[in-house]
């Protein structure tokens, strides 16, 4: 209660770089259409990445139904390895490609991270599974924030300027409209990670595994499936792409944080609710239409609200659009229903 | 004879599932009714839509001369019926006596304000209510254990447990779902007794139930459900030749899969 | 007071009464001791006595009612800038201390059952997330509504909030007993606190062994079957979560005035975590949990501050931890570690949800026919 430095949120100002400088450039002379792509295209990246953190919510929570609110720091300890690791290839051999550094180090940062799901699940969550119900959850907020102190025991307080390995310079496909390599590599690279993610879970044997224990863990077992290894893959998969994931948020924004995950974390169970929590589909559309929503109220709330509310309010939209959706439509716009009835 | 309860045309569907269709019965004051037929029939469900647990989609509840509210559990538990489960389901951490307590609930009027003053009347109704749950863990024979932790009483005391709660809420109607569901030879042969102790006490006692003979043994009359229809409803006897009845026990019929 | 009580290691089993006697005077001398270490040791008291309050609120709702709510400490903070906007330059408005204190009470409890409609029918883990982004939003406002029209001061605070003054005795004076001896202000603060802290303590009681309590606990423990006997849960809920926030916005109130400003980052998310490990440390459910929880995890990270630091220092040359790392590192620990390994929290004391001397003066009766 006395005066402490804000822990875990990030000050929404020095995280919202994408939104705000494109818009107000967009909006300084360029037309009301122009202005539309630009928003469309910054939700659809900042949605793509939001998408891929839905995925690991909606996977533990269609497996466990448990909310694993970890999962936003394991994107951030996914970045700031990441970030470890360049900055040591850096070190050793300055020649090396910016590609096959940023692979590298993406490797590792997923290697790291699904060692970490793993880990979590193994000594936390597994032990609590016939618990009473609010005490995965109250030890899931616990696993959060030891990584977060964790971190910062590591990284220290300070934001790093995150190195950007691929161009930040703005290419202009249409005439004012601005889109950055690393926006092209984010969509497409979280495109193809979800593609693979469905073919792993509708085509593999082990997916087969996945979503029959969803179904019933008690008969999946009965049917010769190991559900403990099937869960512990779960979380390892959810892990790795949160890896991913925090690179990709890190290298868009140029900047990494002990407590760069809670926000995004919070957002991405947010679109994962939006498109009806279990489902792999509904995270990923729930994902696009979070970044996109978020991206035009950004732009536009200022004008809504005659000026009163500004896009210092953009953190708001994840929340009101979550109120919103689990009262009136708790089944998500794809999903199971989730509110308590008999 | 009066009735007491009146369905009419009740419907409850799940999905693609008619869980109930057009169900309508009749319950007379004073006596004890029994909703038999296989698992499935929708037995449970017609209970879930009579105590305003589901709402259904079509018909209503007339109970005592007027139409029941439906999808407001408390508005139901008020005016009078009350119920069990198949699986039990206690408060765990209250005591038998503080279980008891709670399903007092209702007829209590205490708020916040004179819970803090603790004023004249909220201490009176407190005693009061203390007393009436002890008497009735009596009636149900489970007093000793009246400041056991509910999770941990035995099963059958569970059972009763879950009586006394129901009873505490002064209902008019009873609905005992399943009662001696995993109960032994003695211990349902007590639980008729106290379900028989209840009816003399004015107590009318809708029973869902898998023993065909505690059902006989017990009821005035019968109703029997399959497939969410009523295919029967009379006296024990006369359901017993019943070959609607019996083909659908026998899991014949055209239904059979 | 019984369960704190009976928790005491040793003579709570032998000797209640002792026991009991021996807590008041713990309390009653707690400052006079912390005074030996320094005059900041009795701000910690008087801070871990707001803690105790909000602790015990928090409890009401979480451990009574089974709600977990993440965002508790918005309502926190809505007292407490109820009462800077009302007790400070701000606004150049200066309303007196007992005008305040129902004011910053009832904001609370309003805030508590607009945040309580939306959520009603939500389970348990989609209520904590809606309540901590509720938590957030009242936060992020907090911190923006400085423009266009200055309401928060956004991100500085409000400063020179007026002190607590009851009926003209300023408690942020030392009390000047005789020519030379006085009482300091932060005495008078604890001493105030730990009155109201009481009071706190015997309204929580009386409302667990009340109807109301066995109607929390029922819909805790079985909300269809609390339904099934005719409780209104919906009615049930915003109670709780409105009298949860009154204690929030109490607290708020008398942390506004003892601070002297109140600023957003008072009201982080973590402090809400804070307090949620508060009661899960100490155990749900029960008032003595929160209080220990409350007394314990208060103290702990200062005392670790004191110890671990220099600790550090010569062992190392340098401080590897600071106090603010330790005190996170501890409240998840604590928070992990009771989950996994003992649920029911530190004092495991079952609550009680009913007198206990109606029933034993109905077995006397029974005894005597």
């Amino acid at each position: 209660m006395t005066p402490r430095t804000v822990v875990g949120v990030m000050p929404a100002r020095l995280m919202d770089p994408t939104a705000a400088p494109d818009w107000r450039l967009v909006r300084l002379g360029k037309g009301i259409m122009e202005t539309l792509i630009q928003q469309l295209i910054n939700g659809l990246v900042i949605g793509s990445v939001y998408a891929l953190i839905a995925l690991g919510y909606t996977m533990v929570y269609g497996i466990l139904g448990l909310i694993n609110f970890a999962h936003g720091d394991v994107l951030m300890v996914g970045a700031l390895v990441a970030l470890q690791t360049m900055t040591f290839l850096m070190g050793m051999a300055p020649g090396m490609s910016p590609l096959v550094m940023l692979s590298i180090a993406l490797l590792v940062a997923i290697v790291v991270c699904m060692l970490l799901g793993f880990t979590m699940e193994r000594l936390a969550y597994r032990r609590l599974r016939n618990a009473p119900r609010l005490a995965p959850l109250i030890t899931a907020i616990g696993v959060s924030f030891l990584l977060q102190t964790i971190a910062m025991i590591i990284w220290g307080r300070n934001y790093h300027t995150y190195p950007q390995l691929i161009s930040t310079t703005p290419l202009q496909p249409i005439e004012g409209v601005f889109i950055t390599p690393v926006q092209i590599t984010i969509i497409f690279g979280s495109a193809a990670l979800m593609i693979g993610l469905l073919l792993l879970v509708n085509r593999t044997k082990i997916g087969r595994a996945m979503r029959a224990t969803a179904e019933n863990h008690r008969v999946a077992s009965l049917m010769g499936v190991d559900t403990n290894a099937v869960i512990a893959f779960t979380f390892v998969i959810g892990a790795g792409l949160a890896a991913v994931a925090g690179v990709m948020f890190a290298s868009n924004y140029g900047i990494a944080h002990y407590g760069m995950g809670f926000m995004p974390g919070l957002k991405a169970f947010t679109a994962a609710v939006l498109g009806g929590i279990g489902n792999l589909g509904g995270a990923m559309l729930g994902g696009i239409v979070l970044g996109v929503v978020e991206s035009f109220g950004a732009g536009y709330i200022e004008n809504l609200t005659f000026g009163f509310l500004n896009s210092s309010y953009q953190d708001i939209f994840a929340f009101l659009i979550l109120g919103l959706v689990l009262i009136f439509r708790p089944t998500g716009l794809l999903g199971e229903r989730v509110s308590d009835r008999a | 004879m009066i009735t007491l309860l009146e369905a009419r045309n009740i419907g409850k569907r799940f999905g693609g599932l008619q869980a109930l269709s057009d169900v309508s019965l009749t319950i007379r004051k004073g006596e004890v009714y029994g909703l038999i037929g296989p698992n499935g029939a929708g037995k449970t469900t017609f209970f879930n839509v009579l105590t305003g647990a589901y709402t259904p989609d079509g018909g209503e509840f007339v109970f005592n001369g007027s139409e029941l509210p439906t999808g407001k559990p408390h508005k139901v538990v008020g005016r009078g019926i009350a119920r069990t489960f198949q699986n039990i389901r206690l408060f765990r951490e209250l005591t038998a006596l503080e279980n008891v307590m709670a399903g007092h609930h209702i007829r209590t009027k205490a708020g916040v304000w004179g819970v803090l003053t603790q004023n004249r009347f909220t201490r009176e109704e407190e005693r009061l209510t203390t007393e009436r749950a002890y008497e009735l863990l009596k009636y149900v024979g489970i007093e000793r254990f009246a400041d056991v932790v509910s999770r941990n009483l035995s099963y059958g005391d569970q059972r009763r447990l879950e009586i006394a709660r129901a009873l505490a809420t002064e209902p008019q109607l009873l609905a005992l779902d399943e009662p001696a569901a995993g109960m032994n030879a003695t211990e349902t042969a007590q639980l008729k007794v106290l379900i028989e102790q209840i009816r003399r006490d004015g107590i009318t006692v809708m029973l869902i139930e898998h023993d065909v003979k505690l059902v006989m043994g017990l009821c005035d009359r019968v109703a029997v459900l399959d497939f969410g229809k009523k295919i029967a409803e009379d006296v024990p006897a006369v359901v017993q030749k019943n070959e609607a009845v019996i083909a659908a026990y026998l899991g014949g019929g055209k239904h059979a899969h | 007071m019984n369960e704190l009580a009976a928790a005491i290691p040793w003579l709570g089993k032998r000797n209640p009464t002792a026991a009991r006697w021996l807590i008041l005077i713990i309390a009653l001398v707690a400052p006079v001791i912390a005074w030996q270490f320094g005059r900041s040791w009795v701000r910690i008291l008087d801070f871990a006595l707001l803690y105790m309050m909000l602790a015990m609120g928090l409890n009401l709702v979480v451990g009574f009612a089974g709600l977990l709510d993440l965002g508790y400490i918005a309502f926190y903070a809505v007292g407490a800038y109820t009462f800077a906007f009302l007790a400070s330059p701000h606004f150049d408005v200066h309303l007196p201390f007992w005008t305040i204190l129902p004011l910053g009470a009832g904001f609370a409890a309003m805030a508590g059952i607009m945040l309580g409609f939306p959520v009603l029918r939500l389970r348990g883990d989609y209520l904590a997330i809606v309540t901590l982004g509720f938590g957030e939003i009242v936060r992020i406002f907090m911190l923006n509504l400085n423009y266009p029209v200055n309401i928060t001061n956004g991100p500085q605070g409000i400063n020179m909030i007026d002190p607590i003054n009851l009926f003209g005795w300023d408690l942020s004076r030392n009390l000047q007993i005789g020519e030379n001896f006085s009482i300091n202000s932060l005495f008078l603060y604890y001493y105030f606190f730990l009155l109201a802290v009481a009071g706190s303590i015997v309204f929580v009681h009386r409302l667990q062994i009340s109807r109301v309590g066995r109607a929390w606990a029922a819909m805790r423990d079985d909300e269809l079957a609390a339904k099934a006997i005719g409780i209104n849960t919906r009615n049930m809920k915003l109670l709780a979560f409105s009298l949860g926030a009154t204690f929030g916005g109490l607290s708020g109130c008398l942390f506004g005035a003892f601070q002297g400003f109140v600023s957003p980052e008072s009201f982080s998310l973590m402090e809400s975590i804070a307090v949620l490990t508060m009661v899960v440390f100490g155990g749900m459910g029960n008032i003595a949990g929160a209080l220990v929880g409350a007394f314990v995890l208060a103290l702990l990270p200062e005392i670790l501050r004191d110890v671990a630091v220099p600790l550090q220092q010569t062992l190392f040359g340098h401080v590897l931890l600071d106090p603010e790392v330790l005190r996170m590192l501890l409240l998840s620990l604590a928070m992990i570690l009771m989950m996994l390994l003992r649920p029911a929290g530190l004092i495991p004391a079952r609550a009680r949800y009913s007198h206990d001397h109606h029933l034993s003066n109905k077995l006397k009766q029974e005894a005597a026919k």
